[in-house]
């Protein structure tokens, strides 16, 4: 083949040009995919939220009151570990001094009362920002959700938590299931699990399981960016405080106090 | 060759051991699986046929079961949408174990056979299998 060298060049010319548009091409072509699709049943959030009226569980409740803690509990197939070292908790009480320690001494009303505490599915979660294998993520609802599936064991996240939200598995939890719920699966032995904020009863359009169990209507859960929410109601309206402000971790679980 | 007679004992014992699992096994022939689909849910079915085809389900279950995780449990997903357009939740628990309530005699069939040890059931609660 003949070929002198003017047309060489245009040649090779025009092949690079064609190269250079393949990409733009290539963006204008591309359709979005459809988001969300799928998801339609269930109740769908900006940033899911929960205020706990610790004044309300304090004068309705009382101490003895675990209906929330036992909800969530049989709900997710939690096991009662007697041993205080190998427990796992996805709520539970804390006295104040411990879930509050930087106000220790400075309120004294408050001193000693217990405290609902569960992970704050923080808006800046450390957590996240640890886990080697992604198995703990932010959801675009705000969820700090745990994929158990990937959990390695290493308890980065735990050490990262700077509210003990995180229970590790020391050993296989079903024989502490004293009724397992064969919906929810349970967990075994070497991963590190918390509170889920009810992510598959919210999938289903239901309220978390804790919120749905109090009698007394302590715990509201919802939308923070819907104006219109229960948890943005309580937040204009009443005082409320958060657990370790000063982490800037923003978690998204409120106390009312008083 | 000095020691030959050890050596060659030592050689045959050896032979023996390295072929070990062929002549243990000669003429104890596993019988194949039989994955049993008989369950009051399928029984109930008007047409008798999973969420994909059955040839797909065999060779693809796990992959399929792969991705239902991951959309799932990570992209939030709920609903799945088989090939030839019908709903199904992705779950374990909600799709596959409504039909198949029998692991020992359905999901257990194959994989003990092939000697495969999914751990689907570390976590995910097995549905009691009621005498039938």
């Amino acid at each position: 083949m003949q070929m002198d060298r003017r047309t060489f060049l245009k040649m090779g010319g025009l092949g690079l040009l064609g190269l250079m548009a393949a990409p733009v091409i290539d963006v204008l072509l591309r359709s979005e995919p459809a988001r969300g699709a799928g998801t339609s049943s269930g109740t769908a959030a900006a940033r899911w939220a929960l205020v706990v009226d610790m004044k309300k569980c304090w004068e309705s409740g009382g101490s003895a009151c675990q209906d929330c803690i036992l909800a969530c509990h049989r709900a997710h197939n939690v096991p009662d570990i007697p041993d205080p070292q190998e427990q796992v908790r996805w709520i539970w009480k804390e006295p104040f001094e411990h879930a509050f320690p930087e106000q220790r001494g400075r309120a004294e009303s408050l001193a000693g009362k217990p405290f609902l505490v569960l992970c704050n599915h923080c808006s800046d979660p450390p957590c996240v920002r640890v886990c080697p294998t992604r198995a703990t993520f932010k959801r675009k609802d705000g969820i700090v959700m745990m994929d158990y599936h990937r959990c390695i064991g290493c308890r980065y996240c735990m050490a990262a938590c700077p509210y003990g939200a995180r229970s590790f598995n020391f050993r296989d939890p079903r024989p502490y299931l004293s009724t397992a719920n064969p919906a929810y699966p349970t967990r075994e032995r070497g991963v590190v699990e918390k509170c889920n904020f009810c992510a598959e009863r919210l999938a289903d359009g239901l309220p978390p399981a804790c919120v749905e169990a109090c009698r007394y209507g302590a715990l509201v859960f919802g939308d923070l960016e819907d104006p219109r929410s229960p948890v943005r109601e309580i937040l204009r309206t009443r005082f409320t405080i958060c657990r370790k402000p000063e982490l800037g971790t923003r978690p998204n679980v409120y106390y009312v106090v008083g | 060759m000095y020691d030959s007679g050890k050596i060659l004992t030592g050689l045959l014992i050896f032979a023996l051991l390295l072929t070990f699992p062929v002549w243990y096994h000669l003429g104890r022939a596993t019988p194949p699986p039989e994955p049993d689909l008989n369950t009051p849910v399928i029984a109930g079915l008007a047409k008798k046929e999973c969420i994909e085809p059955a040839e797909y389900m065999r060779a693809y279950h796990m992959e399929l079961l792969k991705t239902w995780r991951e959309r799932a449990v990570r992209s939030g997903e709920k609903t799945y949408v088989s090939r030839d357009g019908r709903e199904y939740p992705m779950s374990l628990e909600d799709t596959c174990l409504k039909c198949h309530s029998n692991k020992s005699r359905f999901c257990d069939q194959c994989h003990n056979y092939l000697g495969v040890q999914p751990n689907c059931w570390n976590c995910h609660v097995v549905p009691e299998e009621g005498g039938r």
